[in-house]
């Protein structure tokens, strides 16, 4: 077994890399959210004074970059990083490309739908612990309008939502990870593997992530031989409120019991009461910016000490659940102590 | 009269439309393209014909109408030109509305930006 | 309902749609159907005035204010989709603005609209039916084999 391997998924990293800075950018409605007040910058409108939604999107990416290379003191052009490792929801990814073309630093696009982010940061970790890289920028975007007319219905389309689905995040986080320096570890990284659970709406991803996200954390726990409370917080990327419960359930069957310290980025990041998102939040920029603007603030004021961040995806096309295929779907945990 | 009778039938055809779509997991896109082949199947029996005497725009309104519009064009040419009709006459009845739809949604998208 | 780990994928699976299907949350019913009902209703009423003013207008027939009734109605469907509220409106009546013709020049102005910024060929005109387009294609099929049907039938009586 390699050297640093723990059980069937799991990397315990030898010299646990730090988050030296990190960088939020959220839209309207995610300013007025319960975080609203926790994100370094937040914008007036869908376009932010671009030509699309997409060019909006990566001037959001961009701007989350900037503000994490800030807080990190690497203020040079291009900046002293060794790897740029972004994702997105578009098609080919344009959003990260064409922000490691602003960036001009070495440049690793990464899909994994939702989960990203945690892709992101488990990749960076294992460059810095691997004795590959001493600086990473991971970052991870979503925009609600540019991912509507992609994967679903035209923004102006009058179609009715059903109450389990969710509503894509618009935003995006970026961490600087460092081999030395101040801030949070990352501790251990469990890489999830592709589950199928047999759902097919497309609208119920909650439901079709869930079971991806109790299979990495049982693993998680299994491989580390932790239990629930040795976390304070642990938090999945998107599941929303139904996916949530369903979390919980199968959780439970396992006889992993999740309580009140089990959390998810989807429920923290909108006021169902106020805002009508029906199930929550999703998309990559979900987790992204809850992490990089909430989380990590909770864990600098000293609130959380131990988190478990599990990202989870829904790996769908619309090309695949045309031609009537399954919605399968990933979650990447990284595990990270103050 | 007729206006409350093409309130409640107009109103039925939505209600169906709606029962369905919350009941099972048809797409919008499945049950308007439903209710325009079941406006034509109606159609070809005369039995469109029928509700729209009884009430107005309770059944020209909705997208049933449309299917029974396609059907009545084609029939008609047939009467008068023989089989061809079926190919030359189907547009005869629906152009107003396709015409309208493709000239109002371009001089709407070339206006008006996307929002949310 | 317990999925028992080391059972075959395909029962695990079965019983996790059942779980999920009964946990779903369901739309509101009984809401979202008086809404459907009064908003198409309205709609429909609101098409019989039209041709009303129509027939009275211009001198045609009732039958013949149908066409200028329908165009008035993509009009306005174009129109609202465009200022941004139809989608609003939609989320509240949904079938009620959905199955009237408002809702096929919803489909095809939001279309257009939201694929301006690839261009007027690619984007506009390219994209304009990709919501709208099954509505018509079978439509016409189904007039064209219906009037098969029947022009085979007059031939053989």
């Amino acid at each position: 077994m390699a050297k640093k391997r723990l059980g069937m998924q799991t990397v315990q990293l030898e010299q646990p890399p730090v988050i030296i800075g990190a960088g939020s950018a959220a839209g309207p409605m995610e300013a007025e959210g319960p975080l609203g007040l926790d994100f370094d910058q937040t914008y007036p409108d869908l376009t932010i004074g671009q030509q699309s939604f997409e060019k909006a999107e990566r001037q959001m990416m961009i701007d989350a970059c900037n503000l994490a290379l800030k807080k990190a003191n690497l203020t040079q052009k291009p900046p002293q990083i060794d790897y740029f490792l972004a994702g997105d929801l578009l098609n080919q990814i344009i959003t990260s490309s064409f922000s490691g073309l602003q960036l001009a630093v070495p440049f690793l696009g990464l899909y994994g739908a939702c989960s990203t982010f945690c892709e992101g940061i488990s990749i960076g970790s294992m460059l810095i612990d691997g004795g590959f890289a001493d600086k990473v920028l991971c970052a991870a975007s979503s925009h609600n309008a540019a991912a509507e007319r992609q994967y679903r219905y035209p923004t102006e389309y009058g179609s009715q939502r059903r109450p389990y689905a969710q509503w894509t995040v618009t935003g995006a986080g970026a961490l600087v990870l460092a081999s030395s320096g101040q801030g949070p570890r990352v501790t251990h990284v469990t890489t999830g593997k592709v589950v199928d659970m047999g759902i097919k709406d497309p609208f119920d991803q909650g439901a079709a992530m869930a079971p991806a996200a109790v299979d990495t954390i049982v693993t998680h726990l299994k491989d580390t031989g932790r239990k629930v409370d040795y976390y304070d917080l642990i938090v999945t990327g998107d599941l929303a409120r139904f996916g949530h419960e369903m979390a919980i359930r199968m959780a439970g069957q396992q006889n992993v019991v999740l309580d009140e310290r089990y959390k998810d980025c989807g429920m923290l990041v909108f006021d169902p009461e106020r805002q009508d998102v029906h199930s929550g939040g999703s998309g990559c920029g979900c987790s992204a910016i809850v992490t990089a603007g909430h989380l990590l603030k909770q864990m600098a004021q000293g609130k959380v000490k131990k988190l478990l961040l599990v990202a989870t995806g829904a790996l769908l096309s619309p090309t695949t659940f045309q031609q009537g295929d399954n919605i399968p779907a990933i979650a990447h945990a990284v595990a990270l102590e103050a | 009269m007729m206006y409350l009778k093409a309130f409640i039938v107009g109103g039925l055809i939505c209600l169906l439309a709606q029962m369905i779509l919350d009941n099972t997991k048809l797409s919008p896109g499945h049950v308007l393209s439903g209710f325009t082949v079941a406006g034509g199947l109606l159609g070809g029996l005369g039995l469109y014909d029928r509700l729209i005497s009884f009430a107005g725009a309770g059944a020209t309104v909705p997208i049933s109408s449309f299917g029974n519009a396609l059907v009545k064009g084609a029939l008609q040419e047939v009467n008068q030109h023989g089989m061809l009709g079926i190919l030359t006459g189907m547009f005869q009845m629906t152009s107003a509305g396709i015409t309208a739809a493709i000239v109002f949604a371009f001089l709407t998208a070339v206006t008006f930006n996307p929002k949310s | 309902m317990k999925i028992k780990q080391g059972t075959s994928q395909q029962s695990q699976q079965a019983l996790y749609k059942q779980m999920v299907t009964k946990a779903e949350p369901k739309p509101p019913r009984l809401r979202n159907a008086i809404a459907a009902f009064l908003t198409g209703g309205l709609v429909c009423l609101t098409g019989e005035g039209i041709t009303d003013f129509w027939e009275a207008t211009m001198g045609i027939t009732h039958k013949q204010a149908g066409d200028p009734t329908v165009a008035t109605l993509v009009f306005l469907g174009a129109l609202l989709t465009g200022l941004g509220f139809f989608d609003k409106m939609a989320r509240f009546a949904g079938a009620g603005l959905a199955v009237p013709v408002t809702g096929f020049a919803n489909a095809m102005t939001a279309s257009a609209l939201e694929f301006k910024r690839e261009g007027l060929v690619f984007g506009i005109g390219g994209r304009m039916f990709q919501l709208a387009g099954a509505v018509i294609v079978y439509g016409v099929t189904t007039a064209f084999f219906v009037g098969l049907l029947a022009s085979l039938l007059k031939m053989f009586r």
